[in-house]
């Protein structure tokens, strides 16, 4: 590495300087201060005249444990990831097979269907499923009246706002998964199958003792990040619900934004995000050490 | 039996994703009133564009279209000009610490971007760049997931090809330009597509930086918009299709190149 001449050196660091300089001034950098935001008492004053702030150490993270808004929300997030990461995954893993089975036509086709809720804009589609799921004139409650269901308020009962909210979040994110997971079963060797054939093994057990082992690191590797994707859940309540019914779908971006920016409480809202961050990080690696632990 | 059970639930699936898509074109060519009604109508009785000419007209969209376009292109330049010579130094060129700053970079995508967004909101108003479309594309510049993108790629370039160069006095940047650059064109397809999406389809940022109206992209307008005519379903279905039809084409026609990308990105883990 060293062995490479100045003037070579000189070049490279032409090429990477711009890059790395933009990522340490605007992200780098800026996830510095925020650490040190937070243990400070950042507001409105604050953002008028600098002079106005204060050190607090460890204030605005005690003071979130005691915020019951806070509490709601990092229950409410954790619903939404705890129920809707593992139906995506389902959902994609479903898709995938279907998509990878020999006796399936129009395979290209249909997976550009499954895909393109992806690519969409969320507000977009969050503007279409909050007619879909409109108590009265919504598809979704006709459709259930056609098995004698009586109509649900959707998104105006406390109850049925967060399962709506994953049911839309599963409906626009399953098939990035359904990709990775359709690249992972095409790359289990075919003659794996025709063992398992030979060995009399049904479509279960194929399903069973191929797919599953083979598909596992995929699988975790899907896990984890649709995991982060989960917990930044943000545009869906926003523009869905407005973190209602009382309270009911309050994120903790939710939160953090209101705290940032609509009471601009930076301190506050910059300890949030650093605890949002920690869990995503902790839960990160459960997820591996799990993970080493089957393998073991 | 089983083949048939198996294509029934592929259709059956594909409705249920496409469904809610062909449905808002359904209704955004309805007359006012006329989504609301039960059960839902599933085809307008007489289609018309008047919620398009209203969007255009009253509610003046043809502003956020075109700031959604302009951001967009510009953001697709400047990811381009950032990451791609990046990425290629960080698999083909030599300099000391290369190993241990990607594996850093690497490292940095597990913090998540909205804990650098209330500093770097700060950091823009100290700038005087709040409410500037300069503000939504700084995040946009380089990013961590686009330089490992075009690393992943460039490391299949032989070597042999560039030390032949070498050898004839073409000069590193005289390489890149006339050497890499083509070699690299299929991943820069792919870098494009996704830094025109991912700035067309995101909130969260433009939504904090941009105060002034003028400025909106259209998710941020179409969400100001739906909460401000939470009944006019139709007129607001328009929207959603001005919002999601030019992406979803872009993405039709290029969706080799967006696949690809998106299988090299999750290799990353």
């Amino acid at each position: 590495m060293n062995g490479a001449l100045p003037s070579a050196q000189r070049a490279a660091w032409c090429f990477v300087a711009p890059a790395l300089l933009a990522i340490g001034v605007f992200f780098f950098l800026p996830v510095a201060a925020a650490l040190v935001m937070s243990l400070t008492d950042f507001d409105i004053y604050a953002l008028a005249d600098l002079r106005n702030l204060r050190f607090v150490g460890l204030r605005n993270y005690a003071e979130l444990l005691q915020t019951p808004l806070f509490w709601r929300a990092l229950g409410n997030t954790f619903y939404f990831v705890i129920v809707g990461v593992p139906l995506s995954i389902a959902a994609s893993l479903g898709a995938a097979l279907l998509l990878d089975a020999r006796v399936t036509w129009l395979k290209g086709l249909f997976r550009t269907a499954y895909f393109a809720p992806v690519v969409t804009s969320l507000v977009a589609v969050a503007v279409i499923w909050r007619y879909i799921l409109h108590t009265r004139y919504g598809m979704l409650n006709y459709a259930l009246s056609w098995f004698g269901i009586d109509p649900l308020d959707w998104l105006g009962d406390p109850h049925w706002s967060m399962p709506a909210i994953i049911l839309f979040a599963v409906w626009k994110n399953f098939g990035y998964n359904m990709i990775i997971l359709l690249a992972g079963l095409q790359s289990i060797p075919r003659d794996l199958y025709e063992a398992a054939d030979i060995d009399g093994a049904g479509g279960w057990a194929q399903f069973r003792f191929v797919t599953w082992p083979m598909l596992g690191p995929t699988l975790l590797m899907v896990s984890i990040l649709s995991m982060s994707g989960y917990f930044q859940l943000f545009a869906e309540p926003y523009v869905m619900t407005q973190g209602g019914p009382v309270q009911s779908t309050v994120s903790v971006l939710y939160f953090m934004y209101e705290q940032g920016f609509k009471w601009w409480n930076l301190g506050v809202a910059s300890a949030v995000a650093f605890v949002l961050f920690a869990i995503m990080f902790a839960i990160t690696l459960l997820q591996l050490r799990v993970a080493r632990g089957i393998d073991a | 039996m089983k083949k048939i059970v198996l294509n029934l639930l592929l259709v059956l699936a594909g409705l249920l994703a496409v469904f809610p898509l062909v449905w808002m074109v359904a209704v955004s060519l309805m007359q006012p009133g006329e989504a609301s009604a039960f059960p839902p109508p599933l085809l307008p009785a007489l289609a018309s564009l008047d919620n398009y000419r209203a969007l255009f007209a009253a509610a003046g969209i043809g502003r956020y279209v075109v700031n959604s376009l302009l951001l967009s292109t510009a953001a697709t330049v400047l990811s381009l000009l950032f990451n791609v010579t990046a990425g290629y130094a960080f698999a083909k060129l030599r300099f000391a610490g290369r190993e241990r700053i990607f594996r850093t970079l690497l490292g940095a995508l597990v913090i998540p971007a909205q804990v650098a967004m209330l500093p770097l909101f700060l950091l823009l108003k100290q700038l005087h760049l709040v409410n500037t479309y300069a503000a939504v594309l700084v995040p946009a510049l380089a990013s961590v997931f686009g330089i490992f993108l075009v690393r992943q790629y460039a490391l299949t370039i032989p070597d042999a090809l560039l030390e032949a160069a070498r050898m004839d006095g073409a000069g590193e940047w005289r390489i890149f330009r006339s050497i890499v650059l083509p070699l690299l064109t299929p991943i820069l397809v792919t870098l494009a597509i996704f830094t025109f999406l991912g700035t067309w389809n995101d909130f969260m940022w433009p939504l904090i930086v941009l105060t002034d109206q003028e400025l909106y992209t259209l998710p941020v307008a179409l969400a100001s918009l739906s909460r401000e005519h939470v009944q006019d379903s139709e007129l607001m279905m328009a929207g959603a299709v001005l919002t999601i039809v030019p992406v979803l084409l872009l993405f039709l026609g290029l969706q080799r190149y967006y696949i690809q990308g998106l299988l090299v990105g999750s290799v990353k883990g």
